[in-house]
């Protein structure tokens, strides 16, 4: 049995949506983008141009509902299946879009540089139970226009595994597009491939800007897969209770389901968010709050009982620096969302808010990923029946550590962490260096960059990589890229 | 020789039939029995232990190299004594008087026999008397004592205390572990070694016997 926590009654579910749809034909939902409106008004939502309000009628709500895909499936550059976005599958992928990292020589929190990332996704390339990139942070070092697609450049120049990424414009999209085709050769095999994930953020309360109401359109009609990002935050702007911030994600999730199934019916999609409890005392947005993990458990429910794939921003942390708060809040984040049936989960490697990525916490996080998809495998009989016959064997042996069903199921059966989770007795850990967390971590860190191979990709690829990035560049000033590259 | 070569490879893959048939095969070809002990059978457990200690390889997988090492190890025992080769130290264990655990001393004997030492296993409850005269009886180099409980933790004392009355300190050796056993209590109690696991035992009682 696949083990599963749940938050909300399956009548509590529906009270909410029809809450969210009563919202959504009423209230309606600001878009800031002309072309969008009037999309959304050719599919028979009702407008109300001078305020940019859009009302959306349950029927069409409905519609989109019913051509939303139930899952999708993601595929690494070199066109292998990586993921299953379905059902109760489970994958991790770091926190995305960080500000900051933190540099482990000096303790302090900086803005990133190209070399930062470039070791973040050799770095990546090592971490198994991480199944896919993200575009973790934002190098400083290139000019603001770039910033996105250059994320997504250096992520497919370094790693294989599909990525998780946003555009910050519009016009970015066109270059990152290229990218994606440049990697799958055709827009038939990028269509039937997909490789990246990207991120589009309503704005709480019920609000689309232009810039990603857009991208919703932009990735639908390229069959790009995207994950709806809500961010209510409880207190602040959406109702201080976890029912109430809830009917508000919902709406604001419906609504870009909507978006995107009039723009492409069938477009694939992740029925996620990133809420937060809202705290009064610092005026601070808590991914490590309890109330947030649940508000992101208790939408993924929802998701999972509108038949939908789901994705969250959880198992990250508050705290600035690697400390136990950060190995607390993170702990809880992703084994709650392991046992939610979240399909995709966005946390590793963040801290201070979703503001600042760091390599050593990604190591130990990764730990933290390979126990919860341990744990989702359940427990579950293996050759244990009669059990009488191993027990005579141990009597007979005196022991169990060489017998053959030892042998067979030891490692399927038993997760073994890496070296960043210290198992040794006492004497044993003194004698290798008493080691603490931080420096045990970034020993691995370095031992994964130093062992990075390139990626598999053929030389063409990499060249039309390459060559649309410099050509992006160019057009915002930048006749160089920062660093070698190579 | 080749044939040394393969022994040593069967015996890391921890395959105890092979590992015989083969060694069966090198004195056939009139290998000594001295040259498949030593560049065959402990080649083969020397490369075995790097992989444990690297975490390439498992308990269970030293283990079943050890097992391999005994079936070489039977082949070869009748020529070893013809050839007056001495094994790599002969070792008395046992858990202390009092102490009925022996999980722990257990695992201890398997990891030293797998390293090629000849092991005496008293068992639990061993009286430090029973230690001292076995390890006279056996011409053993080092006894190596286990206790789980604080409370019998003495009676390692008592059997260093004893080797000292006879004259035997430095003569035969003693190497003490456990869970509630440190380094600090072995040093009190002038213990020579200890060892906090079965690994960390097999190395000291090596250090022991080459006199270090």
């Amino acid at each position: 049995m696949r083990p599963t926590v749940r938050f909300l009654t399956d009548d509590l579910v529906r009270q909410i949506l029809d809450e969210a749809r009563d919202i959504l034909t009423k209230l309606g939902v600001e878009i800031h983008n002309p072309g969008v409106v009037k999309l959304l008004g050719e599919h028979g939502a009702r407008i109300d141009q001078d305020k940019n309000r859009v009302y959306l009628p349950a029927e069409l709500v409905d519609r989109a509902l019913k051509t939303a895909p139930h899952g999708f499936k993601l595929f690494d550059t070199l066109g292998n299946q990586t993921h299953d976005l379905s059902g109760l599958n489970l994958h991790f992928t770091p926190g995305s879009a960080a500000l900051n990292v933190l540099d482990h020589e000096t303790g302090a929190m900086r803005r990133p540089k190209t070399a930062d990332y470039v070791r973040y996704a050799k770095l990546l390339c090592g971490l198994k139970h991480i199944a896919a990139q993200s575009t973790a942070f934002i190098p400083d070092d290139v000019a603001d226009g770039i910033s996105d697609s250059y994320r997504l450049y250096l992520s497919l120049r370094h790693g294989e595994k599909p990525v998780v990424t946003g555009t910050f414009t519009v016009e970015s999209f066109n270059v990152m597009k290229d990218m994606q085709l440049a990697v799958r050769g055709t827009e038939a095999a990028l269509r039937e491939k997909p490789l990246t994930v990207f991120s589009c953020c309503p704005t709480a309360p019920l609000k689309w800007s232009n810039v990603t109401s857009q991208n919703v359109v932009d990735c639908a009609r390229w069959s790009i897969p995207v994950e709806f990002i809500s961010m209510p935050l409880s207190g602040f702007m959406a109702p201080v209770t976890l029912v109430g911030t809830l009917v508000q994600h919902t709406a604001e999730t419906l609504s870009g389901i909507v978006i995107s199934q009039c723009a492409r019916a069938g477009a694939p999609m992740l029925y996620g968010g990133s809420p937060a409890a809202f705290d009064v005392r610092y005026e601070t947005t808590p991914m490590g709050a309890i109330e947030t993990m649940m508000i992101d458990c208790a939408y993924s429910e929802i998701g999972r009982f509108l038949g939908l794939p789901t994705q969250a921003y959880i198992g990250l942390s508050d705290a600035k620096l690697l400390d136990a708060q950060a190995g607390l809040e993170s702990s809880v984040g992703v084994t709650l969302a392991a046992l939610s049936g979240i399909n995709s989960v966005s946390g590793p490697g963040m801290l201070d808010f979703e503001s600042c990525q760091s390599l050593e916490k990604l190591v130990l996080d990764n730990e933290a990923c390979g126990m919860a998809l341990r744990m989702v495998r359940g427990i579950e009989p293996k050759d244990d029946f009669p059990a009488l016959p191993l027990f005579e064997e141990m009597l007979k042996e005196k022991h169990l550590l060489i017998a053959k069903h030892t042998r067979r199921h030891l490692k399927t059966e038993h997760y073994f962490p890496g070296k960043v989770i210290d198992r040794a007795n006492r004497p044993r850990w003194q004698e290798s260096g008493g080691l603490t967390l931080g420096a045990r971590a970034h020993a691995e860190v370095e031992r994964l960059v130093r062992e990075w191979t390139p990626p598999r990709v053929n030389d063409d690829v990499r060249k039309e990589l390459k060559r649309l990035m410099s050509t992006e560049a160019k057009r915002h000033g930048m006749e160089r890229l920062p660093g070698n590259d190579e | 020789m080749e044939i040394l070569k393969q022994i040593a490879e069967a015996l890391q893959q921890g395959d105890d039939e092979k590992t015989r048939a083969l060694a069966n095969d090198a004195v056939a070809q009139h290998a000594t029995a001295k040259r498949i002990l030593d560049d065959g059978l402990i080649a083969g457990m020397n490369v075995v232990s790097e992989q444990f200690k690297k975490q390439d390889i498992f308990l269970p997988d030293v283990l079943l190299a050890a097992r391999a090492m005994y079936a070489g190890l039977d082949v070869i025992k009748p020529l070893l004594l013809q050839e007056k080769v001495q094994p790599q130290g002969r070792v008395v264990i046992g858990s202390v008087q009092g102490d009925q655990h022996d999980i722990g001393k257990n695992l201890v004997g398997i990891m030293l026999k797998g390293a090629g030492f000849e092991v005496t296993d008293l068992g639990n409850d061993v009286a430090p008397e029973r230690f001292v005269e076995t390890a006279q009886s056996e011409n053993a180099q080092v006894i190596g004592m286990s206790a789980l409980l604080t409370t019998t933790m003495p009676a390692m004392k008592r059997t260093v205390d004893l080797l000292a009355a006879q004259g035997l300190t430095g003569k035969v050796k003693t190497i003490v572990g456990g869970a509630p056993v440190t380094a600090e209590y072995a040093r009190s109690i002038g213990a020579d070694a200890y060892g906090y696991d079965a690994t960390n035992a097999v190395e000291q009682v090596r250090r022991l016997v080459k006199g270090e």
